[in-house]
Parts: C-alpha cells; structure tokens; sequence
C-alpha cells in the first residue's frame, strides 16, 4: 500500500527521501528557501491542499500539512492541481517546462529559483522514489 | 503540451528592402561600433527612411554584452520612445536588444531578473526586428538572452518567450564579407545548436526536422563559407539560414550540456569566441552522452549518411564527423589548443563547475553530469581527451 498524494504522510515521506539523498544535498548545498507545495482542489482533492517544506543547505528541515495557509510565509509557493503533479513526479513533465506552460505556477523569487536547476530536477526525483497513491 | 514560436522570417538576397514596408514612427538601433563602421547601419536607415521612420542608435554593444550596458541602452531608449527596435549585429547585439526593449517597456524589472516563467506583457510600446550580421547566434529567430554579469564573472541565461522577434531580417548581404576566422566560429555555433537541440530532452517534431537540416547544411556549406567568403554567395546564404533554423530551435528545444560548460568556460576565457569554446565541448559532451545510450545518433548520423549500423556506431561516427570538421575550419579540438594557459585553467576549474551546476541549459543533457563528472569532462576536453566514462 502506498503513501496518499496531498497528506502530511507524503510530505514527510517526501522529507525523507530528500534527506537520504546524497544527490539533493550536493545539488542544494547552497539552498535556503521554504516552500508551499499546494495541491488545488478538483480531481478527488476536496479543497486546496498546503504542504509545507523547509529547505535549507541540501536539507529538509521540517515538512508539515498546514491547514491554515497564513500559519507559514514561505519564500516560495508552487501550485497545480493534482493531475499536472503526477506528470511532474512521473517525469512526464519537467518543472521548467511545467512552468513555462503555465501549469505549475510559481510564486516568490524567479531569479533564485533559475540560479538552482539541479536541486530542482533532484528534488523530482525523490519524489518519484515514494511509492504514491494517487486520488481516483 | 508544448509551443513552437518564431518570428516573421525574410530570407534571401535582397531581404533587407523589406524593413522599408513597415509602419511606424521612431527605430531604435542596438548594434556595435564595428557594425556601424561597415556601413550596415546606413543601409538600415535607409531602409526606414524609405518607410517614413526615424532612427536613433545606440552602438555601444560589446561582445558579451554585460548588464551595465543594457542599462544604459535602454535608458536611451525610454528618453526615444521608439515603436521598433533593432537589434542589428552578431547575437550580442541582439541580444542586448532584446534585453533592452524589456527594460523599455517593463522598467520595474531588473534585466537579470528576465526569465521565461513570468507575463511580461511586451508589445504595449514597441515590436522587435532582428537583422543577423553573422551565421551565427540563431538570436534573430529565439527568445534567449545571454549576457554577463562582469562582476562576478558569470554568463546569465536568461529569456522570455514574448522576447522573440516579431521580424527576422536574414539577408546574406551582412555576412557576405566576414572574415574568415568569424565565420568559422559564428557558423561552428550553429551546428552546436543544431545537435544539442536534436539530442536534448525538449527535442519534438517540430524542431526535428530543422535541426537535422542546419546540420546538414552546416557540414555542406560552412567549409565552403569558410574557404571562399564572398567568392561564394550560395554557401553564405545556406548558412544564413542554417543560423536562423538552428535559431529556431534554441526555443523550442533547448540547447544543453554543451553550452552550459561553454557559458561557464567562455566567461572565464574571453579571448576565446563563443561558438569556437563550446565546439570543442562539442564531441566531449556527445562521447559523454553516448557512453549513457542516451541521445538518438542513428537518425542523425543517417540523415548526415555516416555510418550507422547500431546506434554506437553512429555516435562513433558523429563525434569523429565533429572532430573532422573542426580541424578542416582551423578550430581546436581541446581548451589547450584554443589557447587556454593550463595553470589558469586548473585555477578556474572548479569556479567553472559551479557554474555550469547553475546553468539550467544543463538539465536539458539526456544524460546530466554529477558535480565529478562535470569536472572530468571539462578536463577531458582541456587535455583532449576521449571521454570514457
């Protein structure tokens, strides 16, 4: 049985793949940076979904679901609804193009964020090392 | 879901007296003193002359054009208000417009803040025509904008889909008369992009069958380019526009590897073109990739009628064509041959890395390096070595 897509069991399942990962945190040694990865409501999601990741120095330091998306102030927030994320974790998609098309969107610091193409397409590939249950 | 943009191509000799049938008020040129001292700029003036516009220009551009100079373009440019603007010149003058005319029309945004994932809402002031003077960059025909931040030493690959040219002007009358040596490294530049955009992971139909044709005019026609100039308007004008095909594929595939340790090496070692630093990263990248069974080199090579029976072959078969045609156009095959001092080198070394390790071209390799290998592969092509790994 795998981990539901959109829970704190993923997000953390998630922190741990990043954490074990040799890739990521040579990739992201410079990193500082918290995230909202927020999952929109529709396709088996009642309402929007705020996952919370705290990056830092090729480490995650905490990853939590957030009911309340004024708990956190993260630099950044990337969002999409839950079919355009499989395509991410399924590498059907890379995020660059993702947000090229405007599929995944992206809020806060697009310098910074251009500044660190490994650590992205590391990050991507924790995720598809979690053994996901998607919504039906 | 994907796009393909490009801009209103004019091709061909005489391709300039179509800039005299556009409508408007001001043109602003961005160009360089060289190409102001060949005359081309007047015979751009002319043109708009002939359709009623004025002109400013702004000749400042340097090779590697850096942020500062941008800044001060576009301030000219907000003082003009023009409603076109020109890039006129090799990719840095185009580029440079590029860069500007954002500034122009978006002043709240920092040129190194320019990137493909935000609405910048362009054309509100101005449209933008590019004119090639060399073949070349492919700039006239993409979004990408390159220019360096001098202060730390660092290529900035930046760009924006809604930066690609309304108009490409791509007459071989400005390329007629390059010299030799430019030639080569300008028309080197376009097979690089032609293979890495064939190869990369955003390659699709839509650029297929472009890039396989630059390459196949690139190995016709630059050798001829090359050896004949002006003697020889067929081959100036097939690689004018191989230049603005392999052009279009910068944007809608992407080049990679390749370029990304050109840009970190190039801005470390100016005195070292462009076009000829990233060729000789060239066949290094395409051994390194190969050695993954990544990339599809049996359809290139075919389409090159190398041999090809399994796709090692054909990778053996593209990387020693490279080689071939490097050595007939009088470029090197290694950074040591280009003429980069092996003590500076080593001293760059791992600066270069942690360039190319920001460089987001990287992620577009089918096979992407880890941090060791993008060291033993920027030794590899300093020593010439064949990349076994």
């Amino acid at each position: 049985m795998g981990v539901p897509f959109a829970t704190e069991a993923w997000i953390k399942a998630l922190q741990e793949e990043l954490n074990k990962s040799e890739g990521y945190r040579e990739a992201a040694k410079t990193w500082e940076g918290d995230f909202y990865f927020v999952v929109t409501a529709g396709d088996g999601i009642p309402q929007d979904v705020y996952m919370y990741m705290d990056l830092w120095h090729g480490e995650c330091r905490e990853a939590i679901e957030v009911g309340d998306p004024s708990a956190k102030d993260p630099a950044f927030v990337m969002s999409a609804p839950v079919d355009v994320w499989r395509k991410v974790v399924e590498k059907k998609i890379d995020p660059i193009k993702g947000l090229m098309t405007r599929q995944l969107k992206l809020k806060g610091n697009m310098m910074k964020i251009m500044k660190a193409p490994k650590a992205a397409i590391e990050l991507v590939e924790c995720t598809t090392r979690i053994d996901t249950d998607w919504p039906a | 879901m994907w796009f393909f943009r490009c801009p209103e191509i004019t091709f061909g000799e005489d391709a300039l007296g179509q800039l005299a049938l556009i409508r408007g008020k001001r043109a602003f040129i961005v160009t360089d003193p060289v190409i102001e001292g060949l005359g081309f700029v007047t015979a751009v003036q002319t043109q708009l002359c002939e359709a009623g516009l004025e002109s400013q220009v702004f000749a400042e551009v340097e090779p590697d054009p850096s942020l500062q100079t941008v800044r001060r373009g576009a301030a000219q440019m907000l003082a003009y208000e023009p409603d076109w603007i020109i890039g006129l010149g090799g990719g840095s003058s185009m580029d440079a417009a590029k860069a500007m005319w954002i500034h122009y029309e978006r002043p709240d945004i920092d040129p190194e803040a320019i990137n493909p994932f935000e609405e910048l809402g362009l054309r509100q002031k101005a449209r933008l025509i590019c004119i090639p003077t060399t073949a070349g960059t492919g700039s006239e025909a993409g979004y990408g904008i390159v220019l360096t931040d001098t202060e730390n030493a660092r290529k900035l690959t930046l760009g924006s889909p809604e930066a690609t040219p309304d108009i490409a002007i791509v007459d071989p009358y400005f390329t007629a008369q390059l010299p030799r040596q430019v030639t080569a490294d300008t028309g080197i530049d376009v097979l690089t992009h032609a293979i890495e955009a064939y190869i990369g992971s955003w390659a699709n139909d839509f650029t297929d069958g472009l890039c396989l044709q630059a390459m196949r005019l690139v190995f016709k026609y630059l050798p001829r380019a090359v050896a004949y100039g002006h003697e020889d308007p067929e081959a100036r004008e097939k690689m004018a526009n191989a230049a603005t095909m392999a052009g279009m594929v910068l944007g809608n595939s992407s080049v990679a590897l390749a370029h990304a340790l050109g840009h970190s090496a190039g801005a470390l070692f100016h005195q070292v073109p462009h076009g000829r630093i990233t060729a000789v990263f060239l066949p290094y990248t395409l051994q390194f990739v190969a050695n993954g069974e990544a990339g599809r080199f049996g359809d290139m090579a075919s389409a090159l009628l190398l041999p090809s029976r399994d796709e090692t072959e054909a990778a053996d078969s593209v990387v020693t064509a490279v080689f071939q045609l490097l050595d007939q156009l009088g470029l090197p095959g290694s950074l040591k041959a280009a003429g980069i001092p092996e003590d500076q080198f080593a001293e760059m070394l791992p600066l270069m890395v942690e360039h190319v390790e920001v460089d987001a071209n990287l992620l577009m390799s089918p096979r992407i390096p880890h941090t060791a290998e993008i060291e033993k592969l920027l030794q590899y092509a300093y020593n010439g070595r064949a990349v076994d790994f």
